[in-house]
């Protein structure tokens, strides 16, 4: 993973960097223990472990990591192409299959009844994509509504390409609404994707005009009790360049989420859950919150449903 | 033009099991078939089970579509003639045939005659051999059969296969035939979805293991913890969740998705071929599912496998075999007592196919439970450097069904494993990216392994060591040239290739024509991939370079390198890909250029 993570930080500003590295290796601390709770242990110390050190004979994915005397994969073709030349039908009759067709889905992940010290609200999180395999256009879109008014929107436009084996990248425009504050937007670029011992792990930095910067980071693992009944346990950091009073947004750490969710998938495409979150709020953020006459802490209860077509 | 008849002996008609009943009764509906009507067969019957068996030289077949009911739920099948299987096709070898098939069909429609010998023309595969069927239209299919065996044909285009084009071929030798029964019968083995197709892919896209309902839980964890300790628990999945990959990974669909047929009849809709007690049955079977490796046995009857893919090898008796999408053998049973059953599990062990074969209509012989899904060894994702390692992986989920040979399959494997180790894979470029999730440095050679969920099961299960073609290799000549192709994929993103390279970004492969050269198959993935080469035998051989068997699709099991000779003597362009069809669909698909 830190190697994915590497790769991907001469695409930052250097601001960025310090930041993303040092909270990442900060999360990822925190999350042996969850491995440990499950059949997907995270025996992190291979040196304890004989039988698997000679990683020779399988090839750990290396992305991108090209071998020397890696093959021409066109190297068979004696110069002959599809749909061209001899015995060849016209290029309108080619043969299309479905590794050129374009795929979509619309999957919310938290659709969700919230409580938390007497208050309650609504919050949603999800995402569409169209593409192929490697390319797809994202629509992100994550909330939260109360009283029938949406009191706080991000929503983000992305070109998710497939970068590596498991890893992909996003690029695109970020926009925030907040209830009572001014609009921002931001362009954002971040990797997503699948960590050894199945963790799904999303980081995205952002930039904004007036030099602002923001950078979000989630990682989530699914325990699977039974076939259908699952834990999922999630952490959410977000960390900002700099202040942003209007908004409630002091510049470092801004605030952190934890969440434990526990889901029963009626089918693969419906699957109500209930869960806790803890969200603590940090340094200037948290001085905003408590001159707003906000909480810095919280513990929320929650229930919805995740879906997806 | 067309004589009916049927393979079997003629049945009492009360008893013919293709008017099933109710859900068992899953198939066609005649009735309300427009073929069935224009026709003039009888309304409000259920046309399943045994299909009609056309012979002669000409043929007409007619694409259309047909309402069927497997599961409760009503759904529109694409048949042949309004049936399901499609007709079987009795073909005599050295005959010209002429097959005028007519689309009915809104979409574009094509036959492949797989396994057939024939210009590649004929060979039905659009955008490849021909420009497909258009709505409406007939094409005229006309080749000599330079051959005999058990074959079949299917659509080439889109999902039709899926949704029901299918059927036996079957090619009388033009001399009396070697393979001596007293009865026959076809048994053709395929998969059902009420889902449309194109959305169960579309499912898989969003999620690789959408239908794989025996993933591996914190319980099972737990179980293995309190059962071998918490080391030997941990290290039986640690090499498998530091690579994301599952070793429970056996099948892209399961029973979540699939009904499994056997001659187009449901397991509770119990195909039933007959026979009298001492009679020598021969049993012509042939996988015609779109996406399922069936294990199949009869209890109470060793298989003397006589035929594969057509070719007669040399006999070898066996409890049980594998086979996968398009693989056919051909079986001499010698059933004594009055009922068997045939038993057809998938790979996974989520469900099965299940027939009878019974001295009289309506007996029936008990079913087996279905064996616990047993999980990848570690040779089966690392090759032969898996191999001593292979030992703890093996254990949990094996050595049910009171055998106790539990942890000893993996080890057991190792050492068959074992034997590839030394050869170095050489990868191609492309291999190296988002395509590709896996790849496997140091493959194994394993003819003799049955694969996953058969090794030890305290059966003797067919190998593909065990085959041998009577009468050797058809081209005495060495291989001129070598290549080396990998079979690769991406089970999160369910991609699928050739070389890390899909079909839609691919070269064709060039065989010069007349040459004979060695093909090398190198799989990088976790699934064992039938790998079917239109327009020419694959000749398999030993890792040592024996020749082994005659085969038009090989099955390459996980990290294992097969290699097979070609005499490259049918010119044009032709289809090489993997069966599973939702696997060549997403590009593990590449065209051949003879010239």
């Amino acid at each position: 993973m830190t190697i994915n993570l590497i790769l991907s930080i001469p695409y930052m500003n250097h601001h960025l960097k310090k930041v993303l590295l040092a909270s990442f290796v900060a999360m990822l601390g925190g999350m042996p223990a969850l491995a440990l709770a499950q059949g997907h242990a995270g025996h992190t110390d291979h040196s304890g472990h004989p039988d698997h050190s000679p990683h020779a004979g399988h090839a750990p994915e290396k992305e991108g990591h090209v071998k020397h005397d890696a093959r021409d994969p066109d190297a068979y073709s004696g110069s002959y192409v599809r749909n061209a030349g001899q015995f060849s039908l016209p290029p309108y009759d080619a043969l299309l299959m479905s590794d050129t067709h374009n795929f979509g889905s619309i999957e919310f992940d938290r659709f969700e009844y919230v409580r938390a010290q007497g208050k309650e609200w609504g919050a949603y999180e999800g995402e569409a994509w169209y593409g192929n395999t490697y390319d797809r256009i994202v629509l992100k879109a994550e909330g939260e509504a109360a009283g029938g008014k949406l009191e706080h929107a991000e929503t983000q436009l992305l070109w998710r390409h497939a970068a590596f084996a498991f890893w992909d990248t996003e690029l695109g425009v970020r926009f925030d609404h907040d209830e009572g504050a001014p609009n921002r937007e931001w362009l954002a670029f971040g990797i997503k994707g699948l960590a050894p011992y199945w963790f799904e792990v999303d980081a995205t930095a952002y930039v904004g005009p007036s030099g602002r910067t923001a950078l979000g980071l989630s990682v989530e693992y699914d325990i699977l009790l039974t076939q259908k009944l699952y834990l999922r346990p999630e952490v959410e950091v977000n960390l900002y360049g700099k202040n942003d009073e209007r908004r409630g947004i002091g510049s470092g750490l801004a605030d952190v989420t934890t969440g434990l969710r526990l889901k029963y998938e009626i089918t693969r495409q419906f699957v109500p859950y209930l869960g806790v979150e803890w969200s603590g709020k940090f340094g200037k953020t948290a001085d905003y919150a408590q001159a707003a006459n906000e909480s810095r802490r919280q513990t929320r209860f929650v229930a919805g449903l995740s879906f997806r077509f | 033009m067309k004589h009916h008849t049927k393979l079997a002996l003629p049945l009492p008609l009360a008893s013919r099991r293709r008017f099933v009943q109710g859900l068992a009764a899953g198939g066609v509906l005649a009735g309300l078939s427009p073929f069935a009507q224009a026709t003039g067969m009888p309304p409000n019957r259920l046309n399943t089970g045994t299909a009609q068996i056309l012979k002669g030289t000409e043929f007409y077949l007619e694409i259309g579509e047909s309402p069927v009911n497997f599961t409760g739920k009503p759904r529109i099948a694409t048949t042949i003639n309004g049936s399901l299987p499609a007709p079987t096709l009795r073909w005599r070898e050295g005959e010209t045939v002429t097959i005028r098939v007519k689309n009915s069909l809104r979409e574009t429609t094509s036959i492949h005659w797989h396994g057939i010998i024939l210009p590649f023309e004929m060979d039905g595969v659009p955008g490849i051999s021909f420009t497909g069927i258009a709505p409406g239209e007939t094409f005229v299919y006309r080749f000599k059969l330079r051959q005999s065996g058990t074959y079949w044909y299917h659509s080439h285009s889109g999902m039709q296969e899926a949704k029901g084009v299918y059927g036996a071929i079957i090619i009388d030798p033009a001399e009396a035939d070697s393979i001596r029964a007293d009865r026959e019968h076809v048994v053709l083995l395929s998969d059902w979805t009420d889902e449309d197709p194109m959305r169960v892919l579309a499912k898989l896209k969003m999620q690789g293991d959408y239908y794989n309902y025996n993933r591996p839980t914190a319980v099972d964890f737990f179980q293995d913890a309190s059962r071998m300790g918490l080391k030997a628990a941990l290290d039986k999945r640690g090499m498998w969740n530091e690579m994301r990959m599952s070793p429970a990974d056996l099948a892209d669909l399961s029973a979540d998705a699939l009904t499994y047929l056997m001659n187009g009849a449901t397991p509770s809709g119990n195909w039933t071929g007959l026979f009298r007690p001492g009679e020598r049955v021969r049993l012509r079977l042939i996988n015609g599912a779109a996406h399922t490796f069936y294990d199949v046995r009869i209890p109470g009857l060793g298989l003397t496998i006589v035929q594969a893919d057509g070719v007669n090898v040399e006999p070898v008796t066996v409890d049980e075999f594998r086979f996968g999408p398009g693989e056919t053998y051909d079986v001499l049973v010698e059933p004594k007592d009055e009922a068997y059953t045939i038993y057809a599990q998938a790979m996974d062990r989520t469900g099965y196919a299940r027939g009878t074969l019974a001295a009289r209509a309506g007996l029936e012989a008990p079913v087996p439970a279905l064996d616990a899904p047993e999980w990848l060894a570690m040779a089966d994702m690392m090759g032969a450097t898996g191999a001593g390692e292979a030992g703890p992986a093996g254990g949990h989920h094996g050595g049910t069904g009171g055998t106790g040979h539990g942890g000893t399959h993996g080890m057991d494997h190792g050492a068959m494993a074992g034997k590839g180790a030394g050869r170095q894979a050489r990868h191609a470029k492309t291999e190296y990216g988002a395509s590709t999730d896996m790849r496997v440095d140091m493959p194994r050679d394993n003819l003799d392994d049955p694969g996953v969920g058969l090794r030890k099961n305290g059966r003797r299960v067919l190998t593909l060591s065990q085959l041998h073609t009577i009468g050797g290799a058809m081209d005495p000549r060495g291989a001129e040239r070598e290549i080396e192709l990998h079979l690769t994929g991406n089970m999160e993103r369910y991609a699928w290739s050739f070389d890390g390279v899909e079909y839609g970004k691919s070269t064709p492969v060039h065989f010069r024509y007349g040459e004979r050269l060695r093909v090398i198959l190198h799989n990088d993935t976790m699934m064992t991939h039938p790998m079917h080469l239109h327009g020419m035998w694959s000749e398999l051989e030993t890792p040592e370079g024996r020749f082994q068997a005659r085969r038009h699709t090989i099955p390459v099991q996980p990290a294992q390198r097969i290699s097979f000779l070609v005499t490259a003597d049918a010119l044009g362009r032709w289809a090489w890909h993997c069966h599973l069809m939702l696997h060549m669909d997403m590009g593990m698909f590449r065209e051949v250029v003879v010239a």
